[in-house]
């Protein structure tokens, strides 16, 4: 196992790699969650702002990764190997993606639902937290799932412009023309890509109980 | 190394003809980002959207396609990049950059079949069943159902899958000139080297990277005229009595809208 023997032989730089990954994808992934629900929450209840925010989420969208790591330097007067860039960026990308999601998920929310809670008296702040943001819950995770496994993906990219993680592994291959810290590289990333995956299902699971009950029937 | 980067430098250098011409200027580089993205695409296309009318249309092999497209999805672009790079370009023995070509062309191939292909049977399936119903009821054949009456309804979704692949392929082919490919990566990636070059350094970058948005940007304006011309009215609810007909549904989880991430 050459892949292996390449882990054995580079396990502290490979680990750190990991680490620098794992950071560099989670942060901006909860930061640009935090910032998405109270803007998804305003394009939903606010009907003028969606289309302007979708609009400009999606143009956010378009701009790839690479040049996004490239401009933000000059824009934020950072170094251009400071890791900071990477983050914001993939922030950035989180949040384009979230906005839009939260705020059709609000949307998606039965309106039967919406009255009964009304109905039995529920003030607008407790039917959002009590019963519209847990019905949203299932929808705004399979974005946070796709915002997750693009950001840990996107982090690798970074490698070109040398901030240190996992997409070393490729440039290292690529230097010395060997398969073995590719293999390796692309082993961990989506290892990593699944770990993330895996938690955001666990706690989803975990905050919406009634899903279980629904389906043991 | 000084990054405290006046945007006039990168106003400068894009003001300067001399880097607009010849064999590496913005022109041939934007040619051949081009050149690669539409190659790419246009193969992704005659294999995923046949192949992703079939599954609509048979409701054959969707659970596989499906879970193939989210595995594909994990796996780090610029990682399989570097891995077919590695493994193809030793095998060719070719003047030019063949070596180099066939692999990233290969990897841009394989990511833009996901999204068209995912969103082309998701189109198909979305059709509602009284449509399919009657066209069969007029007598209509399996493919001049799928010809005349499934593709134009699943079209927006098709040409949205398209757009989303486009955009990825965009992005990938500007990393490609980690490989030594051309294309307008080739400025932000030769810019590093040369990063206190108040020429060819960080103004090269941030150019390239400006061009490298903006192109991406047209390329999606592009999809959004074309949506507006290919996708017959009575689809896309462009009639004052259907506009409103299909827009709540767009908003379910299911596979209705594809979402990609970024590239």
């Amino acid at each position: 196992m050459e892949v292996w023997n390449y882990f054995q032989n580079n396990q502290s730089d490979v680990l750190h790699w990991l680490w620098n990954n794992a950071w560099l994808a989670g942060v901006p992934l909860v930061v640009g969650f935090l910032l998405a629900l109270p803007l998804g929450y305003l394009a939903f209840r606010y009907r003028w702002i969606y289309p302007p925010t979708v609009t400009a989420t999606g143009l956010l969208y378009t701009i790839p990764s690479l040049a996004l790591f490239i401009l933000l330097p000059g824009v934020l007067h950072t170094k251009i190997l400071n890791p900071l860039n990477v983050a914001v960026a993939l922030t950035i990308y989180t949040l384009a993606l979230l906005v839009r999601v939260v705020a059709d998920a609000l949307n998606a929310v039965p309106e039967e639902a919406r009255n009964t809670a009304t109905a039995m008296g529920y003030t607008p702040r407790q039917r959002l937290l009590g019963i519209e943001l847990p019905l949203a819950v299932p929808v705004i995770a399979a974005g946070l799932r796709v915002a997750a496994v693009s950001n840990v993906s996107l982090v690798s990219v970074a490698a070109i412009i040398g901030v240190p993680q996992l997409g070393q592994l490729f440039t290292a291959g690529f230097q010395t023309f060997s398969n073995a810290p590719i293999l390796l590289g692309l082993i961990l990333v989506i290892l990593l890509a699944f770990a993330f995956d895996a938690v955001i299902l666990l706690i989803a699971r975990a905050l919406t109980p009634w899903q279980r009950i629904a389906q043991a029937r | 190394m000084d990054t405290s980067l006046s945007f006039a430098n990168v106003i400068k250098w894009l003001n300067d003809p001399a880097n607009w011409q010849g064999a590496d200027g913005v022109i041939a580089r934007l040619g051949q980002q081009v050149y690669y993205a539409i190659i790419a695409v246009a193969i992704a296309v005659v294999i995923a959207i046949p192949l992703g009318l079939v599954i609509g249309h048979t409701g054959r092999g969707v659970v596989v396609v499906a879970g193939m497209a989210n595995a594909l999805r994990a796996i780090p672009t610029f990682g399989l990049l570097i891995y077919l790079v590695v493994l193809i370009s030793p095998k060719i023995h070719s003047r030019g950059d063949l070596p180099y070509l066939l692999p990233t062309e290969i990897v841009l191939v394989l990511l833009a079949i996901p999204p068209i292909l995912t969103s082309t049977y998701s189109g198909v399936q979305n059709v509602d069943l009284d449509v399919r119903d009657a066209a069969k009821g007029m007598g209509m054949t399996g493919s001049q159902v799928v010809r005349k009456v499934e593709l134009p309804n699943a079209l927006p979704l098709v040409l949205s899958g398209t757009r989303s692949a486009t955009l990825q392929v965009i992005a990938t082919a500007t990393v490609a000139a980690y490989v030594t490919l051309g294309g307008l990566g080739r400025y932000l990636v030769d810019g590093l080297s040369q990063l206190n070059d108040p020429h060819a350094g960080y103004p090269a970058m941030a150019a390239g990277a400006i061009l490298v948005a903006l192109l991406a940007i047209v390329a999606d304006l592009l999809f959004a005229i074309a949506q507006r011309f290919l996708v017959p009215r009575g689809v896309s609810g462009r009639f004052p009595s259907a506009a409103k007909a299909a827009a709540p549904t767009s908003v379910s989880a299911g596979p209705v809208e594809v979402t990609v991430g970024p590239s």
